[in-house]
């Protein structure tokens, strides 16, 4: 059934918003009861790095073959991962003023992920500059994959090589040694999955939205 | 013996007196008192009429994909 993931999903946010708050969740210092944000802000960058992920396939399969609606599918999950992004930083800074004292730190894995953002903002300033669509595509389409390959060291390298305060980055093994414990797993695996499939549902509604657009366009 | 006794009775008793002021504070009262189900509550009502609005959407793209169609 086409329709599966949407109930999965569906189920999967009932489930982890459940458990994610009435479960037993490890009892740390600063953390406190803050230690759930886990559930819910962390899922937002594991979805928009697999959007990304998708979005940067489609464009590699636009540049093979300049179909149209590779091109498309590229823009919307690329749209959808800003979304997630954004929400991200969002959560992120709420969560990091009452742990880590501001909401702002300069920590690098924190500025590497709004820079990241900022490449792919920059991808849609270029789209909206280029009023050629074979143009547009293809330009963006070679962007795509530039900014891809600029998110990936600045979230998931460059903060492991200096000093983060985010869990498993530089001097602090954080969640990973003992923090993310079987019980949080038990919630934060189903979460990334479902906001992941949330976000495809909608990127699904966006590229069917898009094609009736044109459709009538051309009519 | 005795002296080796007696220390290992009080270190015993600080390790316990430690382990209780390390207890790490939690919103335990909320829990107990069952206040967390109204949060959990207004959390899901939200979350479901986000669900719903999304599926009523998806229905309306559809209903508009049949219609470009014919």
């Amino acid at each position: 059934m086409k329709n599966l993931y949407k109930y999965i999903s569906v189920a999967l946010l009932v489930y982890i918003h459940l458990g994610g708050l009435l479960l037993e969740a490890p009892r740390l210092n600063i953390l406190n009861e803050t230690v759930r944000a886990l559930y819910f802000h962390v899922p937002m960058w594991f979805g928009m790095v697999l959007l990304y992920s998708i979005s940067v396939y489609y464009a590699i399969k636009f540049l093979r073959n300049p179909l149209s609606d590779f091109d498309l599918k590229s823009v919307e999950y690329a749209n959808v991962g800003t979304a997630f992004g954004i929400l991200g930083i969002l959560t992120g800074m709420l969560w990091a003023n009452y742990t880590w004292g501001s909401p702002w730190h300069g920590d690098p894995k924190q500025n590497g992920a709004a820079i990241a953002l900022l490449v792919y903002l920059a991808y849609f300033v270029l789209r909206g500059s280029v009023d050629n669509e074979e143009q547009k595509a293809r330009l963006s389409a070679v962007y795509n994959i530039f900014a891809f390959a600029a998110m990936i060291p600045l979230i998931f390298i460059i903060p492991r090589l200096t000093d983060s305060m985010h869990p498993g980055n530089g001097g602090n093994p954080g969640f990973n040694a003992y923090d993310l414990d079987s019980r949080m797993r038990l919630i934060f695996y189903p979460a990334v999955i479902a906001w992941f499939l949330i976000g495809v549902w909608i990127v699904s509604l966006r590229v069917r939205y898009r094609l009736l657009q044109n459709q009538l366009s051309e009519n | 013996m005795k002296k080796i006794l007696t220390t290992l009775l009080f270190s015993f008793i600080t390790f316990l007196g430690f382990s209780q002021a390390a207890e790490v504070e939690m919103a335990d009262t909320m829990r107990a008192n069952g206040k967390i189900y109204v949060v959990v509550g207004i959390i899901l009502i939200v979350l479901i009429g986000f669900i719903l609005y999304l599926f009523a959407l998806d229905r309306k793209i559809s209903r508009l994909e049949k219609l470009v169609k014919k």
